[in-house]
């Protein structure tokens, strides 16, 4: 179930990239950052807390044990 | 000459730091300790090892020249798409090729794909097609050089003798202190540019006045079509996505990622990736689009009277006026242009120390191409087995001497400007090359056919739109020449920036069938033995 959220999450951000929505926009958000540029300053915040997301909740932890047990096999005894 | 003085001073700290790091190293003439530096680097400097090594002379000086001519649509094209996916990727793929080398001590790439598919020769071509797509990539560094060099020193240090400087500290300090000596420079140069854009962002800012005027001025003339992305489309939009993917398998990339001396360290290299591209790309960005309203400085006046020009009667033009008036719109040197205007002597000085350092971030590649002339090639094909490991480091010196001299002689020739020939040729084609990764680590069915299909495909599709976009002249601002269109559907259309397939980049046709080649290709052929297939799954 997390692994799939976790695919949704990364889906659905990927999604939203492509922000139709401010296309066409010249807004200025605090009188001088153009309204595309600012939510694509929030967009690179976002994937900053989505990739927290994925190494506290799907971190391949399985890799480290198993470079681990080759090297203790290489090990002389 | 002060700001010119300043940068010199950088390069000599940086040439000092490799030669520190030489000095580190003597007596271990092992290459998995040059080429490597021994699989050591900690958390600090493999985060910024790894980002600075990926951020480019088109970081700073490509991205402020785009967004002056396209306006913000840069960030969002090139800059979230990377904060994305690089950091998607690494996480992926590259902690598993980490955990590969450190079971199996690969150190390339290749190595790796002969092992997982049980290939000799096929890794070669991999290798041949990975290292002439690299080659543009080090281009870019000595043309970044010497474009800085002369716009620092108000065009007193020629365009020649800049990049000849540049080559020369970076060839030297990769000469000597191997993987260690650029990691610890690229740690340096990561740190210097990351206080570059603030600085800039607020010197320029004061020099103008403010942002707001400027922004709000703009909001309200005809240039206002910058604020926003109006006059890009959609699907291209969409198809800058995939360049990213070129990012790990660039063998710099992936080699870099051999480096960390514990899985662990991918951690914050993960997270803050795309915090560190916001706070590079974000003011380059923004301070190209605001360079638009700078008034009081001619050379940005004629690059937009060219601009303007070009749009207006660009289609009545022949191909060659075209080509010329473009190239006196590119504006890669204006973040250069606003420093000069307004920042103070020594800090213009200091700034452009932090724009040397983005440029000169070939110096993992050149590192990347000897060690993999030196594993895939010289000691694949005996030459450490009858030689000795100190001579096969010998030969990797020796080959970043010949990688470099090759590099600058190009870059004197070559007339694109640095954004278009890293955009063109290295990034797609590397983006093509990804699925080569994705299967080797995650599918057990494929094979060295399906990984021969890919790389055929990757050499093919690059030069067709290398030998397409010399042949088609680019068409004025505007609509694209449709070439071939099908039902009333537009299938090839020439583009005023490049090539569209169906309204998509080239990227996109090509990463997609490199996936189909290696997923119908494997299915047709015989896969690796499964004592193979159990090392990896």
């Amino acid at each position: 179930m997390k692994s799939i959220l976790l695919v949704v999450a990364v889906a659905a951000l990927y999604i939203l990239h492509q922000d139709i929505w401010f296309w066409r926009s010249s807004h200025l958000v605090f009188g001088f950052i153009p309204v595309g540029l600012f939510y694509h300053g929030l967009f690179s915040v976002a994937a900053s807390l989505l990739m927290w997301l994925l190494v506290t909740f799907a971190w391949p932890s399985h890799l480290e044990r198993e470079v681990e047990e080759t090297r203790r096999e290489d090990e002389p005894a | 000459l002060i700001p010119a003085i300043v940068v010199f001073l950088y390069l000599a700290t940086v040439l000092y730091i490799g030669i520190f790091a030489f000095r580190r190293s003597t007596g271990r003439e092992k290459a998995e300790d040059y080429f490597l530096a021994s699989r050591s680097l900690g958390p600090f400097v493999f985060l910024f090892s790894l980002f600075g090594t990926n951020m480019t002379a088109f970081a700073i000086l490509g991205s402020s020249g785009h967004a002056f001519n396209n306006g913000i649509v840069t960030f969002g094209l090139m800059a979230s798409s990377s904060g994305l996916v690089i950091p998607l990727t690494i996480f992926l793929i590259g902690t598993r090729v980490w955990a590969l080398g450190k079971k199996y001590g690969f150190m390339t790439p290749v190595q790796m794909f002969r092992d997982r598919w049980e290939c000799t020769h096929i890794g070669t071509m991999i290798f041949a097609i990975q290292a002439v797509l690299l080659v543009p990539y080090i281009i870019i560094g000595i043309m970044g050089g010497g474009t800085t060099l002369y716009a620092i020193s108000n065009g007193t240090v020629p365009y020649w003798f800049g990049g000849a400087l540049v080559a020369l500290v970076v060839m030297s300090y990769v000469f000597f202190g191997g993987m260690r000596g650029t990691a610890w420079v690229n740690t340096f140069q990561t740190v210097l540019f990351l206080a570059f854009g603030a600085m800039a962002l607020a010197v320029i800012g004061y020099g103008m006045g403010g942002f707001q005027a400027a922004a709000e001025g703009m909001k309200n003339s005809p240039l206002s079509w910058l604020l926003t992305r109006e006059r890009i489309s959609p699907y291209y939009f969409f198809s800058y996505t995939f360049i990213p993917l070129s990012a790990i398998a660039f063998p710099h990339i992936l080699i870099f990622c051999l480096t960390a001396k514990k899985m662990n360290q991918f951690k914050k290299t993960v997270i803050f990736y795309p915090l560190c591209i916001l706070a590079i790309w974000l003011p380059c960005v923004f301070l190209g689009v605001m360079a638009n309203r700078v008034s009081d400085i001619s050379e940005i006046r004629q690059k937009q009277e060219a601009r303007r020009v070009l749009a207006t009667q660009g289609k009545t033009m022949d191909p060659a006026k075209r080509d010329e008036l473009r190239e006196e719109s590119g504006a890669d040197d204006v973040i250069m242009l606003l420093l000069h205007r307004y920042a103070p002597l020594w800090l213009a000085g200091l700034l452009g120390a932090g724009i040397m350092a983005a440029v000169m971030a070939s110096d993992s590649q050149i590192l990347a191409l000897s060690t993999m002339f030196t594993e895939d090639v010289f000691a694949f094909y005996g030459g450490k087995r009858r030689f000795g490991e100190a001579v096969q480091v010998q030969t990797g010196r020796l080959f970043i001497i010949l990688i470099t001299l090759f590099a600058y002689a190009v870059a004197l020739r070559a007339p694109e400007t640095i954004f278009e020939l890293a955009i063109q040729y290295a990034f797609s084609g590397y983006a093509a090359l990804s699925p080569l990764l994705i299967a080797a680590l995650f599918w057990k069915g494929s094979t060295k056919w399906g990984a021969l299909a890919v790389t055929v495909w990757t050499a093919f599709a690059v030069v067709a739109v290398a030998v397409f976009q010399a042949v088609v002249p680019a068409p004025a601002p505007g609509p694209p020449s449709v070439i071939w269109s099908l039902g009333g559907t537009e299938v090839l259309s020439r583009t005023p920036g490049g090539t569209a397939v169906f309204g998509f980049m080239p990227v996109v046709p090509m990463v997609l069938i490199s996936a189909l080649l290696m997923w119908v290709v494997s299915l047709l052929t015989r896969k690796p033995t499964r004592t193979t297939l159990a090392k990896y799954f």
